[in-house]
């Protein structure tokens, strides 16, 4: 982390309006945005004059594919309010296109702001005053406290001991290298290329299942893929309106999406939620029963969450009683609609007994707050302030991608036959990423672990 | 006129530490006396006879392009020189030299002898004299000294204790007396002091050795020397030899535990773990058959052999039974047996990185008493006490050397930064920026510092930039020319190298892992003729290059967060943000600036970025 690093952050908070604001400042800040802006005119930000605004797309620059239409503004240093260039970035797409946006931005070379770093290096480049001093401090005081304590949350998830394993392995790895580096007379065999390729591949696994499989990742890219699954006429539909009309997110049409499959995103506290196979649900009446089911059950397995709906009104179906079987407890919420009729329903003899259960009335709006809370906290393992849990989760997974590349990098260096000296600097920076989410592994931690496993010493 | 008991400096302790403090000192202009209870033993190796390998070479050759001395006298006492790990890149190769111990003293003791500004006195000092936390000199036995200022590299000597088995009696290194009265005048100044443990092995006589079953290990040939101002080595190179502790050993040794004064709880001091005495090792790693012992010569005329690798503090019959254990030495002699020793050491966190006391103004300390282990290490640290307790004299600014300028840099920063509970020893693994921290290097990052400092010569300095230029105008020769391929190609398919389709720069083919310098220059050589030294810089340098140039960018950046200075009797409490313990943190070891502050254990990201804007507010509220 230095205090010269180009910065990104989306600097709108997260909530119901469709447009944000991703800002970039430091020495790298108009290269880095230059590499993913396509303006109207073909001109490049670095050839624009500063204070301007420019029109056109971010673009993924690998596959040309756009994603969202912006307004630009360049403002080029010292005439701005870290005295360092900065560029804004103004997205139209809502939740998901903004993450894009900022996730291009960190793969360029900008890594997340921390918290009140913008303001930070306003005040260290002496554009806000003495005076404005003390404000800052506290602002910066209060989000660190605050973001603190969401990371920690987060990573009491599984996140967390999955990365401690894969760092546990780097370290061992790291401990082979420099233990031969440093120790050529020491009765430790000879290292061994293929032992090590073995073990930094194993390491390379892990990561990218890990940066696959982590629903952070796959949510900030794509949103929650969310279904919602029941027999006929529980309210799905009703349910689906309900939240759209709350927490609907503009989405852009943009050239080359195919609008065949009707989706809808759902902004739930700055999570991005996206209800996979609305069409489905609107429908879903008027096919065979089985049919449904058929198609409830494909849609669990493709769904990151599953809102299972039942009818509180009723008793329980055979149909209910299946899907609840056949649903795993870790990715559903029951969820019992018409909470304003009088309930019949009893779920204490049925395989549904044991789960949490969240009571709502779609057709009055009610319990959707709770059904929201209910959400936020399976995805985060635990109920997150909104907004923070989102910046954080982009800091990990960006941490985890340089931790992969430079495990890549390693085994690269070993095809190469690289000197055991480069193949450690990969190795310090893999850590180095990984170290940001779980903190550092400083040098006499692997002295430590060399003197531990290693009888050293003439 | 000056009295001959008032000097400017005055250093105590003539060992490694102590004698580069004294030279560094009078070479720099000021009166200088150094102190020492044996003037025998100046220089002396109490370890092993060697100077260098891996990190420790580093140290050496940065203290020579500074202008101190452990290098040369390393080549004038030098018996084996030879170059480690040279399968690896350069930048972890080390020079590891066996010296003769004797020649070792002789020489160090003639070069202060022979150095002009510096008096040599054998004498136990009793007290430190300060007088409102300003140093004013020193009291001996008989009489009291002024000095402005005072380097204390007392090494092992602070309340040194011997084990022998289960005796122990107190001694500074063995058949020397240890400094009582001294450890007790800096706890009384106030100084937080804590334990340490080292060991020695066995010394063996070399009549009662068969080498003939022992591994032979020879030098390199022609030796490489370790300063760059040595022109040839002269004196005869002698090998080193290999053996073997075995089942039988160490079933000795697990049956005496008992008699072990590390394992029977008389020893608290925490000793080294990558020095391990061999009790520890048969312990720790049971599982091990057996470790490897090198029999290292004492010296020319001496007829002694160190056990390397079986430092020991059993009782003396069990030293003679375990070494007859081992392959070659079923006759030998014990001559000086193992022993292990505790001393008092210093929190190194007490200490500025100029390493002058932050409790005492003119009071530095340097060597093992700030809890580093080795010769080397010790050196490194009198020099810069000496040149900082020189330049203060003379009214001019720290000489601090960064992390990313040299090992001494990062050795210094170590210490005083995050303190040490073990013997520190170095290693190239503690240096962030080990592909710039070259010892093939040292020279072109430091000789200018060392010239500044008046410690390097006008020549010298000249012959660097000498160097410097004809490694930049052969880099721009070959990344400028071209070659083609029908003169190349055939030499590429000797090598296995891939052919050129095309025109490419020798830069290019140099980038090649197979491809050397002597090839590139075999086809395409330098007009006039340049030493074998800038060849091999450019060698290293193109081979390097991308590494270098990504270590570089760190450290450019490492440099920008060690400029924002945090002000002298800055006050960290009633920082808005800033817990209880960080603030004891940053009190206790009261960074200089951000970059060390953000290494000191246990401070966070947040509170650096809390420190970052109240310095800056300090800054400018003290404009």
């Amino acid at each position: 982390m230095h205090p010269e690093d180009t910065i990104a952050a989306i600097s709108t908070p997260p909530g119901h309006s469709g447009i944000g604001i991703v800002r970039l400042t430091g020495p790298d800040a108009v290269t880095i945005a230059d590499k993913i802006f396509r303006s109207a005119g073909k001109k490049k930000i670095r050839h624009s004059r500063s204070h301007r605004i420019m029109y056109g797309h971010i673009t993924e620059p690998e596959t040309g594919e756009a994603v969202d239409e912006v307004l630009l503004t360049v403002m080029k240093a010292p005439n701005t309010y870290t005295r360092e260039d900065i560029v804004e970035i103004n997205c139209h797409g809502g939740a998901v296109p903004i993450r894009r946006v900022l996730e291009l931005l960190l793969k360029k070379g900008a890594r997340p702001a921390e918290p009140g770093e913008f303001t930070r290096r306003a005040f260290l480049n002496g554009r806000i005053d003495l005076a404005q001093a003390e404000a800052v401090l506290d602002v910066i005081n209060s989000l660190t406290a605050e973001s603190q304590k969401t990371a920690v949350q987060q990573l009491r998830g599984g996140l967390s001991k999955k990365l401690e394993a894969i760092q546990e392995n780097m370290i061992g790895l790291t401990v082979l290298v420099e233990a031969h580096i440093d120790f050529p007379e020491e009765d430790i065999g000879a290292l061994s290329l293929k032992e090590i390729k073995k073990r930094a591949e194993t390491i390379k696994r892990s990561l990218k299942k890990l940066i696959k499989s982590s629903r952070y990742g796959m949510i900030l890219r794509e949103g929650l893929r969310t279904a919602i699954i029941g027999r006929p006429n529980v309210g799905k539909s009703s349910l689906l309106n309900a939240l759209i009309e709350h927490d609907r997110a503009i989405v852009t049409e943009l050239p080359g999406t195919t609008r065949d499959m009707i989706e809808e995103y759902l902004n739930i506290q700055g999570l991005p939620v996206k209800i996979i196979d609305t069409a489905g649900i609107r429908e879903v009446g008027n096919i065979a029963e089985k049919e449904g089911v058929r198609r409830s059950l494909a849609l669990m397995e493709e769904a990151d969450l599953v809102l299972l709906l039942l009818d509180g009104s009723e008793a329980l179906h055979d149909t209910d009683r299946e899907l609840i079987t056949k649903s795993t407890s870790s990715n559903t919420i029951l969820v019992i609609n018409k909470s304003d009729l009088r309930q019949k329903l009893d779920l204490l003899k049925s395989p549904g007994a044991k789960r949490k259960t969240v009571r709502i009335s779609a057709k009055q709006k009610r319990g959707l707050e709770t059904l929201k809370d209910a959400i936020l906290e399976r995805v985060a393992g635990r109920q997150t302030r909104p907004g923070t849990d989102v910046v954080t989760n982009v800091r990990h997974v960006h941490a985890l991608e340089r931790s992969l590349e430079s495990i890549n990098a390693f085994l690269a260096g070993i095809d190469k036959k690289s000197s055991p000296e480069f193949l450690a600097v990969e190795l310090r920076d893999a850590l180095d990423a990984t170290g940001e989410i779980l903190g550092i592994t400083t040098s006499d931690d692997i002295l430590d672990r060399i003197f531990s496993s290693f009888c050293i010493g003439k | 006129m000056k009295s001959d008991h008032d000097y400017d400096i005055i250093v105590i302790g003539a060992g490694h530490a102590g004698c580069e403090a004294a030279l560094a000192g009078a070479r720099m202009g000021l009166h200088t006396a150094i102190f020492t209870m044996n003037i025998d033993m100046i220089g002396q190796m109490s370890c092993n006879p060697a100077i260098g390998g891996l990190a420790k070479s580093h140290l050496v050759k940065e203290i020579d392009a500074l202008g101190g001395e452990m290098a040369k006298i390393t080549d004038m006492a030098g018996i084996q020189f030879k170059v480690l790990n040279k399968s690896k890149g350069p930048a972890v190769w080390a020079t590891r030299v066996q010296a003769d111990r004797a020649l070792y003293r002789k020489f160090m003791k003639q070069a202060l002898e022979t150095q002009e500004g510096l008096d040599i006195r054998q004498e136990s000092i009793e007290e430190i004299l300060i007088e409102d936390n300003h140093i004013q000199g020193i009291r001996t036995v008989s009489c009291s000294y002024h000095a402005r200022s005072v380097v204390i590299a007392a090494g092992t000597f602070l309340n040194g204790l011997i084990h022998i088995g289960l005796d122990n009696y107190p001694a500074g290194r063995i058949d020397e007396p240890p400094s009582i009265n001294l450890p007790k005048s800096l706890a009384d100044i106030g100084f937080t002091i804590g334990r340490l443990k080292t060991g020695t092995p066995p010394r063996l006589d070399e009549k009662s050795i068969d080498f003939s079953v022992m591994e032979i290990q020879e030098g390199d040939s022609p030796p490489p020397a370790m300063s760059l101002f040595t022109e040839k080595i002269t004196n005869p190179q002698v090998p080193c030899y290999m053996t073997y502790t075995g089942e039988i050993t160490h079933e000795i040794i697990r049956d005496n535990l008992g008699n072990s004064p590390l394992y029977s709880g008389l020893i608290t001091g925490i000793g080294p773990r990558y020095c391990p005495s061999i009790e520890d090792k048969v312990v720790k790693f049971s599982d091990k058959p057996r470790h490897q012992i090198f029999l290292e010569p004492e010296g020319l005329e001496n007829d002694e052999y160190y056990a390397n690798g079986i430092s020991t503090s059993l009782p003396r019959d069990v030293q003679v039974k375990m070494v007859r254990s081992i392959k070659g030495l079923e006759d030998a002699e014990i001559r000086q047996f193992g022993y292990a020793i505790e001393y008092d050491f210093v929190f190194p966190t007490q200490l500025r990185p100029t390493l002058e006391t932050k409790r005492v103004q003119g009071l530095f300390l340097a060597g093992q008493i700030n809890g580093t282990s080795g010769y080397e290490e010790a050196a490194a640290q009198g020099l810069i006490a000496g040149i900082n307790a020189a330049l203060k004299l003379k009214k001019k600014g720290p000489f601090i050397l960064g992390r990313h300028e040299a090992y001494i840099g990062v050795l210094i920063d170590d210490l005083v930064t995050k303190g040490t509970r073990e013997p520190y020893r170095m290693f190239t693994s503690r240096a962030e920026y080990r592909l710039l921290l070259r010892q093939d290097n040292a020279d072109m990052r430091l000789m200018e510092k060392g010239h500044n400092l008046g410690l390097i010569n006008d020549r010298h300095f000249n012959d660097l930039n000498i160097k410097k230029a004809s490694v930049e105008k052969e880099l721009k020769r070959i990344q400028s020319t071209r070659i083609k391929p029908a003169l190349i190609n055939p030499l590429l398919k000797k090598l296995g190298s891939s052919p050129i389709p095309e025109d490419t720069t020798l830069y290019q083919l140099l980038k090649r892992p197979e491809v050397r310098y002597a090839h590139i220059a075999e086809a395409a050589p330098c007009d006039n003729g340049i030493s074998q030294d800038v060849m091999n810089q450019v060698e290293i340098q193109t081979k390097y290059e991308g590494y270098v140039k990504r270590q570089a960018d760190l450290a450019e950046k490492f440099k920008k967060i060690e400029g924002k200075i945090i002000p002298e009797g800055f006050v960290y409490n009633g920082i808005n943000g800033l817990s209880k313990e960080i603030v004891e943190k940053l009190e206790e070891v009261r960074p200089l600036n951000l970059g060390q502050a953000s290494r000191i254990p246990g401070i966070t990201p947040a509170a650096i970025s809390l420190l970052m804007i109240a310095a800056k507010q300090a800054r400018e509220k003290n404009r």
